[in-house]
């Protein structure tokens, strides 16, 4: 059974269309923006959905997920400890 | 003063999952190859990495795959002008984001696919892509009308709002699509007509 990091990079990978990109590509502490994947705003707002949708997570201020998508070790820490679903 | 000339300097269409630039087929897939393969086989053959084609929606895909096939390596003006028209508006990805939020127990709707549920996105997305500051006009018409576009485009090309453009059709319909853009500028082979735009339109 995938852990919830890996299960992560399976979804993120699904969700954010990033179909150049393969699961081993994605480190655990890697940055998810900037110079990491390189994601942008619009993919900020898919994982906000992917955490409710996957998780039962709500996020109340969007700006918190700057600190929750940091990477996929915090995003997964974070999950285990809000998760509802 | 005389009216500079003007001309369509290139051409392309992708049509029936064939590609084909001023007139010569450079790409073609089964045609039983699901519109989502299609036009990633298209990309592949581009060899560029522009890792944000795989976000966009279809629409998108195709104006993208046409443009970059049309103007090859060319680095164009910042000023040129876009000017593109289609039938079914983003109707495509329109349909998709009504199915995200029919049903209110499973309310998901995604934020990457309601931002492409206008068709002038397709435009934005070019502009990106090239670096484009310039004049840019979607239109919604039953049919390819080759004089509209024409009339269009000289008013920019005259007025001195464009150095170049590009100009067609790009519509989408869940899988069925025709898309033909042509390069407008003051060198080319053929004269920048809407009877000569029509003919090229209909080549294929």
């Amino acid at each position: 059974m995938a852990t919830l990091p890996e299960e992560l990079k399976t979804k993120i990978i699904e969700q954010l269309h990033l179909e150049d990109i393969e699961v081993a590509e994605i480190g655990d502490d890697d940055p998810l923006f900037g110079d990491g994947l390189g994601l942008d705003s619009i993919d900020a707002l898919e994982l906000i959905v992917l955490l409710e949708k996957e998780y039962g997570i709500k996020l109340k201020d969007p700006k918190e997920g700057k600190l929750i998508f940091e990477s996929v070790n915090v995003m997964a820490a974070y999950i285990e400890k809000n998760r509802s679903k | 003063m005389s009216t500079p000339e003007y001309y369509i300097a290139d051409y392309c269409t992708i049509r029936h999952h064939k590609v084909y630039r001023n007139g010569s087929c450079t790409y073609t897939a089964p045609s039983s190859m699901p519109l989502k393969e299609f036009t990633k086989g298209v990309y592949s053959t581009l060899e560029i990495q522009y890792p944000k084609f795989y976000k966009m929606d279809t629409l998108s895909k195709l104006g993208f795959l046409a443009t970059e096939i049309l103007v090859e390596k060319q680095q164009l003006p910042v000023e040129t002008a876009l000017v593109i028209a289609n039938s079914a508006a983003s109707l495509d990805t329109d349909r998709k984001h009504q199915a995200s939020i029919v049903d209110p127990t499973n309310f998901y709707p995604s934020p990457a696919t309601f931002v492409y549920t206008l068709p002038n996105i397709m435009l934005g997305e070019i502009s990106i892509r090239h670096q484009l500051k310039s004049e840019n006009a979607f239109w919604i018409s039953e049919q390819f009308d080759a004089q509209w576009i024409t009339s269009y485009a000289q008013l920019l090309l005259q007025s001195h709002k464009a150095e170049k453009i590009i100009c067609g059709w790009v519509d989408l319909d869940t899988d069925k699509y025709d898309v033909f853009l042509a390069l407008i500028s003051k060198q080319g082979k053929h004269p920048f007509t809407a009877a000569t735009l029509n003919k090229l339109y209909v080549e294929h």
